[in-house]
C-alpha cells in the first residue's frame, strides 16, 4: 500500500493513478521547486554554444536568472546573474561575448571569470570589505556529460554522471550521429508558453499513446507524402514496433524502430529524390564507424528520453532538446532547440531543419495539437475536486517488455516524482564531502 | 508601368481578407507555384531558413500540405478555427518594376479563441510580388514577428 496522497502506486492491484491536485496546486508547485527542481540536475545549455573565451548565454533556470558562460581560459561557468552588491541583474542581453560585465546600476564591473574587478568609489567601504570575495557567485554545482550542461542547487547532489545512470546510453546514441562526437546547437529558438501544468508536458513528450489521435493530420501528411504505412502488428496501435522503457533515477525512454524517416541516415521521399545519396554516404560512415548493429540503432531507431525531471531529447524527425520550467501551477514556458553534428554538410543541415520542421515546434504539423491537448487537460482539471484521480495503467498487467503506447515510462517519471515529494529520497548517493 | 502602392495594397488587404475568412483555397490561388512562406524564429529574424530553426519553412508543397491540414477537424489547434483579424500599415515598395516588386508591410494580428485572452501578434510582411497576367501573385512571403519570444502567443498554428 503507498501512502502517498499523490499517486496510488499499487502493482499488485494493478492500480497506478496520479492525483490531479498535483497539476492544479500552486503549493504542490511550491513543494516540487523546493524537492524537485532545487535538488536534481537541471539541463542550461550546450557547450557548443560556448565557443570562444568570453562567450555568454542568459537564461532563467529554475526560476533564477544565470549566466552560462566560457571564462579566459576556456573554462565553463555558470554564474547566478545578480550583482553582489544590489542584486540587478548584471548582464541583461541574451547572447554576446563580453570580457567584462557590467551592473549599470552603481558601475561594479566583473571579468569573464566572474572577478570582481572594478568598484568605482572603493575608498568608501570600510577595511574589512574584501573585494576578492565579491566575485559572481556560481551555482553550487555545474557539470556536464557529453557537452550537455547542468546545474544543481543543492551542493551535496550526486555526481551527474550518476544521476544520469541508464540515460547516458541514450544521450551516446544521439551523440554517436557525429563522425567526431561532436554536436552542435543550430541557432534559432523556439520559445513558447503552454497554459498547462509543467509535468503534462513531459507525460506527453514520450507519450505515444496519443499519436494516433492528436497527431492524425501529421500522420495523413507523412502518408500523402509517400511515406510507408505498415498496417499495425497485433498488440500494436503504430505501424513499427516500440518499447517503454525505465531507465532509473526517474529517466526513461521509449525506443521505436523508425517508419517516419530519419535526417541520419533513412530516407523517406519528403527528403526528395536527390538527397539519396547523401544519405547513403551517411549511412555508410555510421556502419564503418560503429558496426552494422549500433549503426542500425542510431539511424533506424526513433527515441525520445526524458530526462528527469525537465528535459527532453527527442532523435526523431531531427533531434531536439526541449526543456520546460513552470511559470504557475497552471503554466509553463517551454524552451527547444535543434541539434545536428558539427561536420554536417550545408545540404544535410538543410535537410535536417526542414525534417524538424514537419513536425516539431510552434509552427509544426504535430506540436500545435499537442499544445492544444495540454491546455485542453488543464482546462479539464478545473474539475479535480470531483474527478480526483487520472488513470496511468496502462501495460501495468503484463510481464517483461512494454510497448511505447503502454504507461511504463511515465509511470517511472510519477514513481521518482512521488519520491521526492514524499521526501524518500535521503537514502540516494550524495556526492564525496 | 512599375507596381504602385496602391494596387499593392488592394493586394494585401484582399489577401488579409481571404486568411481571416479561412477562405484557404482561394488564398492558395493568390501564391505562384513556387511560392514560398517562411516565419524566422524571434531570435534570430534575419537567419537563413537553411542553418536556422526556423518557426515555419514552407515550400509551395508543405504550404498545400499546410491548408489540407488547417482544413481538417483533426487540426486540433486550430479546430473550432481562431478569429482572426489583422490589421495592415505602413505599407511600403522596397523595389518594383513592371513585372515584380518587393514590398514592406506592418500588422498586427489580433487571434481569438474561446475562453482565452487575446493574443496579438505584431511584425513585417516582407513579401516579393510577381505581375501574373492582369493579377499579382505572392511569389515569397517572409513573416518576421517583433516579439523578442513567443511565450504567451503560444503557437503559429494559422496563416500569419
Amino acid at each position: 500500500m503507498s501512502t502517498s496522497p499523490y499517486v496510488i502506486d499499487e502493482p499488485e492491484r494493478l492500480t497506478f493513478r496520479v492525483n490531479r491536485r498535483t497539476l492544479v496546486d500552486e503549493q504542490v508547485l511550491a513543494e516540487e521547486r523546493r524537492r524537485i527542481f532545487d535538488t536534481c540536475w537541471i539541463y542550461v545549455g550546450h557547450d557548443s554554444e560556448l565557443r570562444a573565451p568570453g562567450d555568454f548565454r542568459t537564461r532563467t533556470v529554475c526560476g533564477r536568472p544565470l549566466i552560462f558562460s566560457k571564462g579566459s581560459n576556456g573554462e565553463v561557468r555558470v554564474f547566478l546573474n545578480s550583482c553582489r552588491h544590489r542584486a540587478a541583474t548584471v548582464c541583461r542581453e541574451s547572447e554576446g561575448n563580453a570580457k567584462r560585465h557590467v551592473c549599470f546600476y552603481h558601475g561594479w564591473v566583473y571579468d569573464a571569470d566572474g572577478n570582481l574587478a572594478i568598484v568605482p568609489g572603493k575608498e568608501s567601504y570600510p577595511p574589512n570589505f574584501d573585494q576578492s570575495k565579491f566575485g559572481l557567485q556560481q551555482v553550487p554545482r555545474a557539470e556536464q556529460y557529453r557537452d550537455f550542461w547542468f546545474v544543481n542547487f543543492d551542493p551535496n547532489a550526486m555526481p551527474l554522471t550518476d544521476y544520469l545512470a541508464g540515460a547516458k546510453e541514450y544521450i551516446d546514441l544521439v551523440v554517436d550521429q557525429s563522425p567526431s562526437g561532436k554536436m552542435e546547437l543550430i541557432q534559432g529558438t523556439q520559445e513558447y508558453d503552454i497554459a498547462a501544468n509543467w509535468k503534462l508536458l513531459v507525460e506527453n513528450s514520450f507519450d505515444d499513446y496519443h499519436l494516433l489521435s492528436t497527431h492524425a493530420t501529421w500522420l495523413k501528411y507523412l502518408k500523402d507524402s509517400g511515406v510507408e504505412m505498415q498496417a499495425p502488428a497485433a498488440g500494436h496501435l503504430l505501424p513499427a514496433h516500440g518499447i517503454g522503457k525505465e531507465l532509473g533515477n526517474g529517466h526513461a525512454v521509449i525506443d521505436n524502430i523508425n517508419f517516419r524517416g530519419r535526417p541520419v541516415a533513412r530516407w523517406i521521399p519528403l527528403y526528395g529524390e536527390a538527397a539519396k545519396p547523401e544519405i547513403a554516404a551517411i549511412r555508410a560512415e555510421l556502419v564503418a564507424r560503429l558496426g552494422e548493429d549500433r549503426a542500425a540503432r542510431v539511424a533506424d531507431t526513433n527515441r525520445n528520453l526524458v530526462v528527469f525531471p525537465n528535459l527532453v531529447i527527442n532523435d526523431g524527425s531531427a533531434v531536439t532538446i526541449r526543456t520546460f520550467h513552470p511559470i504557475a501551477a497552471d503554466k509553463m514556458r517551454v524552451t527547444a532547440w535543434a541539434l545536428g553534428p558539427q561536420e554536417e554538410s550545408a545540404s544535410a543541415r538543410a535537410r535536417r531543419l526542414d525534417s524538424f520542421l514537419t513536425f516539431y515546434g510552434p509552427g509544426g504539423f504535430a506540436t500545435p495539437d499537442d499544445v492544444e491537448a495540454l491546455e485542453c487537460v488543464q482546462s479539464g482539471l478545473r474539475t479535480w475536486q470531483e474527478i480526483q484521480w487520472s488513470e496511468l495503467s496502462r501495460g501495468i498487467d503484463k510481464t517483461g517488455e512494454q510497448l511505447n503506447t503502454d504507461e511504463l515510462h511515465l509511470r517511472a517519471f510519477w514513481r521518482q516524482w512521488d519520491k521526492h515529494m514524499m521526501g524518500g529520497l535521503d537514502s540516494l548517493p550524495k556526492a564525496a564531502e | 508601368m512599375t507596381i504602385a502602392r496602391s494596387e499593392v495594397e488592394d493586394f494585401l488587404y484582399a489577401e488579409a481578407a481571404l486568411l481571416d475568412e479561412w477562405r484557404l483555397d482561394d488564398w492558395l490561388g493568390l501564391l505562384t507555384p513556387d511560392c514560398v512562406y517562411r516565419v524566422p524564429p524571434n531570435d534570430k529574424p534575419d537567419g537563413a531558413a537553411a542553418n536556422t530553426l526556423y518557426i515555419i519553412s514552407d515550400d509551395m508543397e508543405r504550404i498545400k500540405a499546410r491548408i489540407v491540414r488547417l482544413k481538417s477537424r483533426n487540426a486540433h489547434a486550430e479546430y473550432p478555427h481562431s478569429r482572426t483579424r489583422r490589421l495592415i500599415t505602413n505599407v511600403r515598395i522596397v523595389a518594383s518594376d513592371e513585372v515584380s516588386a518587393t514590398v514592406a508591410a506592418n500588422f498586427v494580428i489580433y487571434r481569438f479563441r474561446r475562453e482565452e485572452k487575446i493574443r496579438e501578434y505584431v511584425g513585417t510582411y516582407h513579401f516579393k510580388l510577381a505581375r501574373v497576367g492582369k493579377d499579382l501573385k505572392l511569389a515569397e512571403r517572409i513573416v518576421k514577428l517583433d516579439a523578442m519570444e513567443l511565450a504567451s502567443l503560444g503557437s503559429v498554428s494559422f496563416i500569419l
